[in-house]
């Protein structure tokens, strides 16, 4: 690891003063110290916000959900009334990682981490998305847990559990700078490799989340999310989906389906939940709705079996929030 | 999170407590000197990047140390304090043998850094015994034989350990969540679940041995 300095805040303010020329914010240091270990990050200055109280806790009203930032994954899956109304989030944080990560990472690290890519996460490689070449090894090379839509420009994954249901509850994130605040719903905050390969989200140097708020779900609200990776614990998701379904009895009203990590950054499929608007939903359904999320896809030379994988996490997952099947005992978390 | 453990920074609670509370280190001070002139002056103090003084509360004691702002509290622990009961293999945060407790909660000692312990209660494999008196579960493992190489057993038992703590009655299944993280390339795992559960029905007897840190509750309840 590279030397830096280390300044400790107590307050929103002490924290953006200290953010300029490289500073770098901590969270729970999972994924920034993982990188600056490996050498691809080297910041001179670490800004430690983890000691700044009013970016803690977790509120819930009836116009919805609050975060603090600094509101650890464990503390997400723990807490009763986010189980209960916001449940696809629960499950996905507490399926995240293994224990002792979910009781130090926190839910803005969790949704800022960088992405997964093993030529990207290795000094070893020059690549597109570094800038240090015209070249994408992910095409050409080893592939097998790279994204399988979106993948042409750079075919990175966002591992971000989180942000898979924050996305399918239209969640917002507050950014605040030393300009003020701005609101950032999640459908508009990962930013596509063929858009920029330097910003993978809408957060700017100097900026910091200071809070994501998740909506009070309309009546008939139902959520789920599903995991599936190699390992049955402390892997990172090859194929996640979370499912959101308005539900009048047994028919859906409105649908969001997300996929983590089958793009560059997650998504909903538009055609998935068109499948799945105004119909009844059984396993019919949630098959077809599986396989057009799945359609277009163009999978790399290794990694095939991922948009398989998919069409299987969401028919489950869809199930699963309708209420309609277990948890399926083969996702893991 | 209202339970999430707080880090006393004043000034005044630095002098009031100096010598004798968990808090007093160099960041602290030059932070407490920062917050007391807040409605005047500058913001908090940067340390490093050379070694500073640092005070860190561990097994109920304090430990003063010198380190760099990069210093993992792993390597501090093991290189600096030579408490080498807490092991490292992968540092990168995939295999939990470095398992801590920080604030009573199992924490990664390798994607800790030692800085941002400061004014923590650390807990390590170390403060599990009590002189030659193994803790309930480290005295299971050795009953139940429940390690090979032993190298992932520190972390192991910490979590093992925890998991007691917040659940004296553990279903098999709750073993099992809380060593998801404890990799062990040995395949101990049928027998750590074994001493686990036999250490929760030993442990009502001697429950007066296991004296831990005080600090505030708060645990994965995933
Ligand atoms: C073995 C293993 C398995 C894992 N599996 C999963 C998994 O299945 N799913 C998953 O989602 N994750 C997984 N992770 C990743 C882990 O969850 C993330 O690294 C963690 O959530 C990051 O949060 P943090 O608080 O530690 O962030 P940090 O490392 O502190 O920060 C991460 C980034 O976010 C920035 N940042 C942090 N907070 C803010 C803020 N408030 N405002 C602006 N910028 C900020 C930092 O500058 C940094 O760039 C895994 C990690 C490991 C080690
Ligand atoms: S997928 Fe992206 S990060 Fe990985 S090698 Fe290709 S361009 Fe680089
Ligand atoms: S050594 Fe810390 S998690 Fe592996
Ligand atoms: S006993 Fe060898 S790794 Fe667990």
């Amino acid at each position: 690891m590279n030397k830096f300095s280390f300044v400790d805040c107590k307050t929103v303010d002490e924290a953006l003063g200290q953010l300029n020329n490289g500073a770098t914010v901590k969270a729970g240091g999972i994924d920034l110290l993982d990188l600056m270990k490996e050498g691809i990050v080297a910041p001179p200055k670490l800004v430690n916000i983890r000691n700044v109280d009013s970016l803690r806790g977790i509120t819930v009203s009836k116009d919805g959900l609050h975060l603090g930032p600094l509101v650890t994954l464990s503390e997400i899956a723990a807490h009763p009334d986010i189980q209960r109304t916001y449940s696809g989030l629960s499950d996905a944080a507490g399926h995240a990682a293994t224990p002792q990560v979910r009781n130090m990472a926190t839910v803005g690290g969790n949704i800022m981490q960088r992405p997964r890519c093993w030529y990207f996460r290795s000094t070893d490689f020059d690549c597109r998305k570094k800038g240090t070449s015209d070249v994408c090894h992910a095409l050409t090379g080893e592939n097998q847990y790279h994204a399988v839509i979106n993948n042409s420009t750079c075919a990175m994954v966002h591992p971000s559990s989180t942000a898979v249901p924050l996305l399918g509850m239209n969640a917002t994130v507050e950014l605040t700078s030393k300009r003020g605040k701005r609101t950032v719903a999640m459908s508009d905050f990962y930013v596509p490799p063929e858009k920029s390969l330097i910003n993978e989200t809408v957060v700017q140097p100097g900026e910091l989340i200071t809070g994501i708020f998740v909506p009070a779900p309309e009546p008939g609200t139902r959520s789920a999310y599903q995991k599936y990776g190699e390992k049955e614990s402390f892997d990172w998701p090859i194929a996640d989906a979370g499912i959101v379904l308005v539900m009048d009895g047994n028919r859906c009203r409105k649908a969001a389906v997300v996929m983590g990590v089958a793009a560059p950054t997650p998504i909903r499929s538009a055609a998935a939940e068109a499948v799945l608007t105004g119909k009844t939903i059984d396993e019919a359904t949630a098959r077809a709705a599986a396989k057009a999320a799945m359609q277009g896809a163009t999978p790399l030379s290794q990694n095939g079996y991922k948009t398989q994988l998919f069409q299987t996490a969401i028919y489950r997952t869809v199930l699963l929030a309708a209420g309609q099947m277990q948890r399926d005992p083969s996702a893991i978390g | 999170m209202a339970d999430a453990p707080k880090m006393e920074f004043s000034r005044r609670g630095f002098l009031k407590g100096a010598g004798i509370t968990a808090a007093s280190t160099v960041i602290e001070s030059a932070n407490a000197l920062a917050r007391d002139a807040k409605d005047g002056l500058s913001g908090p103090q940067a340390v490093g990047p050379d070694a500073i003084p640092i005070k860190l509360r561990i097994n109920g004691q304090e430990h003063a140390v010198t380190v760099e702002p990069r210093y993992t509290l792993a390597q501090t622990l093991r290189d600096n304090l030579e408490m080498t009961g807490t092991k490292v293999v992968c540092d990168r945060g995939s295999c939990s043998a470095c398992t801590v407790w920080i604030d009573k909660t199992p924490a990664l000692a390798c994607m800790t850094l030692a800085v941002d312990a400061v004014g923590r209660e650390i807990t390590t494999i170390e403060g599990l015994s009590h002189g030659e008196t193994m803790h309930p579960v480290q005295a299971a493992f050795v009953k139940h034989d429940a390690m090979q190489c032993g190298f992932c057993t520190p972390g192991m038992v910490m979590s093992c350990a925890a998991l007691l703590e917040r659940n004296p009655n553990p279903k098999l299944s709750d073993v099992k969540h809380a060593v998801s993280g404890n990799l062990c390339r040995c395949g101990t795992y049928p027998k750590v679940f074994a001493a686990t559960l036999d250490a929760a029905q030993q442990r009502g007897q001697i429950a007066d041995l296991v004296t831990l840190n005080t600090g505030t509750e708060r645990y994965d309840g995933a």
